[in-house]
């Protein structure tokens, strides 16, 4: 129990005195995990939406994929993104493993299916009526589907919300391919696996309670966009 | 109006996302790629904290930028072997000499050393704190059937351990009482403090966490507990990707006369005694 009033003491300390150090994880997990989630958005939701609003052969097993990607395990993602990152690896030419840039791909990697997923059930959960009103009312395609995903922008919010949740907290494939380098590549979960390897406790408890609290005024900040409008 | 500013919102969100993933793109190709040297160590060099002294004097010095990743001796000698490193600095000399042999790596040159230690919990159900050797130590943990916590990591740690076991002629895989953690040396010697078994550990790692363990010294000062630190450079000759200058430059470094002070007092102040020996330039222990 003192170990936990400790790490409470020494997060607030850590914050208040912006330690450079802690101040530097905290910034690059939330400019790593807020990168990966916009492109996750981008791929996700235009994925999402042809997906929900077309068909053709092959359908059921392409949304069986995406669902089934929604549970990828970041550690797996994180094997495969480091083994077509080796130098010698397929990818290797870019050079970015063990740098944020990598930890962003494969973050994104995890993100995508979460927000494709949603995004499809969301866009497809609208009564099909909703969009023979909106052709009939003179529309483009273009106008259909835009008026589409801003009418499903209620569960859109809550897939941006789980796309975010679910990077931020991830720390699997951020280890293997970020390599958790000081000053570098640490990021918040990272860092927590490696104070807890070397017996700092205290300075543990006090990034994860960093990591609760960023991952609360993130959620706290959709929630309040996502909420402006009551739904109907 | 309400409902517009939701609106509104959204579309400042997709902008925003725009905007933010062009910052991005620059920021990947940022960072000239040669500058980078890729060291494969052990957990106990970045656990002990040895690492965060080191490495930045010699990126001040030299100008590199050294991304250190932390696994076990075993699996930094993988990397080696695939050219997705360019230095090694590791403690399991019988699979060093392999890796040189092979060809994976040049310039195997003697760091420093310190020594393994044999902890547990402070009953010693096993009665070891008698025991004449390492060797007849383990045989008693065997024979009592005593809880111990194995690495099981193919990190340095894990082939001496391995290496003891098989001169006391037991295998304890499978045994009930053995347990492979799989993880690095700070946080096997958590598990087996909280669950009152013994391991062996590197003496670094123990003295940096000590304090809050709780497992005291039951077995150490004999021969085969030598825990020796050797680097090692990735053979360019195999992998042309590999930074070679880069290795040179920190193998010189590591072997330095200031940098054999630097381990020589590291931890003492902390610690009240050194966590390694440096060894640079003495001959090989075997």
């Amino acid at each position: 129990m003192d170990l936990i009033l400790e790490g409470i003491q020494k997060a607030f300390f850590l914050i208040f005195t912006l330690d450079a150090e802690v101040l530097g994880i905290t910034l690059l997990s939330l400019k790593v995990s807020g990168t990966a989630t916009l492109i996750s958005l981008f791929i996700g939701i235009s994925v999402g939406t042809a997906v929900a609003l077309s068909r053709f052969p092959g359908r059921q097993l392409v949304v069986s994929l995406i669902n089934t990607g929604m549970g990828l395990p970041p550690v797996v993602v994180g094997l495969f993104v480091t083994i077509f990152l080796w130098r010698n690896g397929p990818l290797g030419f870019l050079e970015i493993l063990y740098t944020p840039t990598a930890i962003i791909l494969a973050q994104a990697v995890i993100a995508t299916p979460i927000v494709t997923g949603i995004t499809l059930a969301s866009i497809q959960h609208l009564p099909a009526n909703l969009r023979l009103q909106i052709l009939a009312l003179g529309a483009t395609r273009v106008q259909m589907v835009w008026l589409l995903v801003k009418e499903a922008r209620l569960p859109l919010f809550a897939a941006v919300m789980a796309g975010f949740g679910g990077v931020i907290s991830e720390v699997g494939a951020s280890i293997m391919v970020g390599g958790n380098i000081k000053g570098y590549s640490r990021v918040l979960t990272t860092a927590t696996v490696m104070e807890t390897g070397r017996g700092n406790f205290d300075i543990a408890i006090a990034l994860s309670i960093i990591l609760l609290l960023l991952s609360f005024f993130i959620n706290a900040i959709l929630t309040q966009i996502q909420q402006r409008e009551r739904p109907r | 109006m309400i409902k517009w500013s939701a609106k509104r919102g959204f579309t400042a969100m997709m902008i925003a996302a725009l905007f933010l993933i062009g910052m991005a793109l620059p920021a990947c190709a940022a960072g000239p790629a040669q500058k980078n040297l890729i060291l494969a160590t052990t957990t106990s060099t970045q656990d002990s904290g040895l690492l965060d002294v080191l490495i930045p004097v010699f990126e001040k010095r030299t100008g590199y930028f050294v991304k250190t990743i932390a696994v076990g001796s075993g699996q930094a000698m993988a990397m080696g072997q695939k050219g997705e490193a360019d230095v090694l600095l590791v403690h399991s000399p019988d699979a060093e000499k392999k890796f040189v042999a092979e060809g994976s790596g040049v310039n195997r040159m003697i760091v420093m050393h310190n020594d393994f230690i044999v902890v547990g919990p402070p009953a010693d159900p096993a009665a070891i704190k008698g025991a004449k050797s390492t060797v007849e130590a383990f045989k008693k943990i065997a024979a009592a059937g005593s809880l111990f916590l194995s690495r099981g990591d193919n990190s340095g740690t894990h082939a001496k351990e391995k290496g003891i076991w098989k001169a006391a002629g037991i295998n304890p895989e499978g045994q009930k009482w053995y347990q492979e953690t799989g993880l690095g040396m700070g946080q096997t010697l958590n598990v087996a403090a909280e669950k009152k078994g013994y391991t062996l550990a590197d003496r670094g790692t123990w003295l940096s966490l000590q304090a809050k363990l709780g497992l005291p010294i039951l077995k150490e000062g004999d021969p085969i507990l030598l825990n020796v630190y050797h680097v090692i450079a990735v053979n360019p000759a195999k992998w042309p990707k590999v930074n070679a200058d880069g290795a040179k430059a920190f193998s010189d470094f590591m072997l330095s006369a200031e940098t054999q002070g630097i381990v020589k007092t590291f931890g003492v102040e902390k610690y009240g005694g050194p966590l390694f020996f440096p060894d640079a330039g003495k001959p090989e222990y075997d």
